[in-house]
């Protein structure tokens, strides 16, 4: 490595871009060490795709610059681009060839040695869980597959860094709780920095242990997600209780911060509802529990001081616009 | 040591572009078919049709053979063109962004590319060929060798030409602009259906220019021995025009945008 000293594995430096009218990315410096899975959250348009192809050497920034693995971003594109794997907002993958050929060629592509090439390809294979259908044309996977064999492609050359922009977008519901077992999986097996993008807070949450809020190009707050949502107190949990309830444990409960009485309704400010609820209720007798917890609206809006507005599901009018500027 | 291992990184990251292309092209079954079945809509219907009324009274051959190499030379420049531009579907699907992440040079997709497109064509052309020994159109070994030489330096020659276009190209709008204003006029003024003797001047500059017009040449050159210009000439102007859109279509390659 170019840069032994730090540790630090991406090292962004005052990066701007700017198209006609718009800033993408505004003046944004940022560290990134090894083994992190660091998640860029943030709203649709707001910056996130632009710094993944900046940093991923497929765009110029119009100033400022980055190091990737030790490598200038805009000095040594091709070192970087040894040294990362990106899964795209939109599976990439050939259609016509098989999941097999897909990563074959990936692995040619990427100059992956003949003699660990195979194995390679089969490790990735087993990883995400695509070993049987390996001879099937693309075309034929769902959704959920086809973002998995683009995970299995990225680490086809063991890069230092995954970088995966919205790996769960348009996927139903079941789809994503699978895709995010699978990251989770690669977290812990591979030692790997990933770099993610997203606007679903709970994905945020589950899956990285350092999140960067962007709006308007910029990073507006950069913390752990538990520290992040403690900016909002917690969790909202509300309990309607019973008539001769005794509300007085509750005060000694460690995982309680604040304790509303709002029409007839108590409101806790709870660290952690879906762990604490059970605890809470051992305390007092309820005749119903509602938990909320904060979204990415909600720090969003307590940062900006205005809603997400929540684009149609796709980032595709992101990428179309993004397109059609060129 | 270092060295042959990078070579042959290299030769792979080729190879890697060029399989995807042929696979591609073999699965992707109705181009197959389109682009075989309209060069032979050409050479039964245009050929027989109008081989009963016209005589190419200059050489004693049938209007059918006598327009043989020149749809051979159809068929090049229809999938080449076609081939070149069909890189905005890459680019749209995002294909092409998961090949320019890699560490692969730019110079190095267009080359891989390249090969694809001319093996296309040659399939396509072995195809024709098959056709053609049917109607009864002899070649012996060396012609064959010299055909196949002729249909590669065309079809590089076009594969570079339809990739330049297709690298500036953003929208599927433009490719029917290539169509009329490329392909079409390459072949027509070719002389792939009529004798470039006695052309009026306006038309004689045009096919002049026209790089197919060699290659249809030295096509019937070699197969029906009646070339208008020496077969030097001709492979001299191909040779040329290989290397100016090769050249074309690398720089192109270079500035082309990835997102």
């Amino acid at each position: 490595m170019v840069n032994p000293s730090k540790n630090q594995l991406i090292q962004i430096r005052n990066l701007t871009k700017r198209y006609e009218k718009l800033i993408a990315v505004d003046n944004l410096s940022l560290e990134i060490g090894q083994s992190e899975v660091f998640g860029l959250l943030g709203p649709n348009g707001a910056g996130k795709t632009t710094v993944i192809h900046m940093l991923a050497t497929l765009l110029n920034p119009t100033s400022g610059s980055a190091t990737v693995n030790g490598f200038d971003i805009l000095e040594d594109p091709e070192k970087v681009r040894s040294s990362i794997g990106v899964v795209f907002q939109v599976p990439s993958s050939d259609d016509l060839l098989t999941g097999y050929e897909n990563l074959k060629i990936h692995a040619l592509l990427y100059g992956v040695k003949p003699d660990v090439r195979e194995k390679r390809i089969s490790a990735a294979l087993e990883l995400v869980g695509l070993t049987e259908r390996k001879e099937d044309q693309v075309k034929k996977y769902s959704g959920g597959m086809r973002r998995r064999l683009e995970i299995a492609r990225g680490l086809i050359h063991n890069p230092k860094v995954l970088f995966l922009d919205e790996p769960t977008l348009g996927l139903d519901p079941s789809s994503r709780e699978t895709m995010w077992k699978y990251i989770q999986q690669l977290v812990k097996q591979e030692k790997l920095t990933i770099i993610l993008t997203t606007h679903y807070m709970e994905e945020a949450d589950m899956l990285c242990n350092r999140i960067g809020i962007i709006d308007k190009g910029k990073i507006i707050a950069l913390d752990t997600p538990a520290r992040l949502k403690s900016m909002l107190g917690g969790d909202i949990v509300k309990l309607k209780l019973k008539q001769d309830s005794n509300t007085d444990a509750l005060k000694n409960l460690e995982c309680i911060s604040k304790i509303e009485s709002v029409d007839g309704y108590l409101l806790l400010s709870v660290d952690d509802a879906k762990r604490n609820i059970p605890e809470i209720l051992k305390h007092v007798e309820v005749e119903s529990v509602e938990a909320t917890s904060p979204t990415l609206n909600d720090v969003f809006l307590k940062l900006t001081g205005r809603p997400i507005k929540e684009q149609a599901e796709g980032g595709f009018m992101e990428r179309y616009v993004q397109y059609d500027k060129h | 040591m270092y060295n042959t291992t990078s070579i042959r990184i290299y030769f792979d990251k080729i190879y890697a572009l060029w399989l995807r292309e042929v696979k591609v092209f073999f699965r992707e079954k109705s181009r197959l078919v389109a682009s075989t079945f309209t060069p032979l809509l050409w050479l039964f219907v245009i050929g027989s049709g109008f081989g009963s009324s016209t005589s190419i009274s200059a050489h004693a051959v049938d209007y059918q053979k006598f327009i043989f190499p020149g749809i051979i030379c159809m068929s090049v420049v229809f999938s080449s063109v076609f081939f070149g531009s069909y890189i905005i579907w890459d680019r749209k699907f995002d294909f092409l962004k998961s090949v320019m992440v890699a560490p692969v040079s730019r110079s190095t997709i267009f080359t891989g590319k390249t090969f694809g497109g001319m093996t296309n064509s040659l399939i396509q052309v072995s195809i024709l060929l098959i056709v053609g020994l049917i109607i009864g159109v002899q070649f012996s070994p060396l012609a064959l060798v010299q055909t196949v030489v002729i249909v590669l330096l065309l079809s590089f020659a076009l594969t570079s030409l339809g990739l330049t276009l297709g690298s500036y190209m953003t929208s599927l709008e433009g490719f029917q602009m290539i169509v009329s204003f490329v392909v079409f006029p390459l072949f027509f003024l070719s002389g792939a259906l009529f004798p470039i003797d006695k052309l009026p001047q306006w038309l004689s500059i045009l096919t002049t220019i026209d790089p197919v017009t060699y290659a249809v040449d030295a096509l019937r050159n070699i197969i029906l021995g009646i070339g208008s210009h020496g077969l030097g000439l001709d492979l001299g102007v191909l040779l040329l025009y290989s290397c100016a859109l090769g050249a074309l279509g690398t720089y192109s390659f270079r500035r082309m945008k990835a997102v």
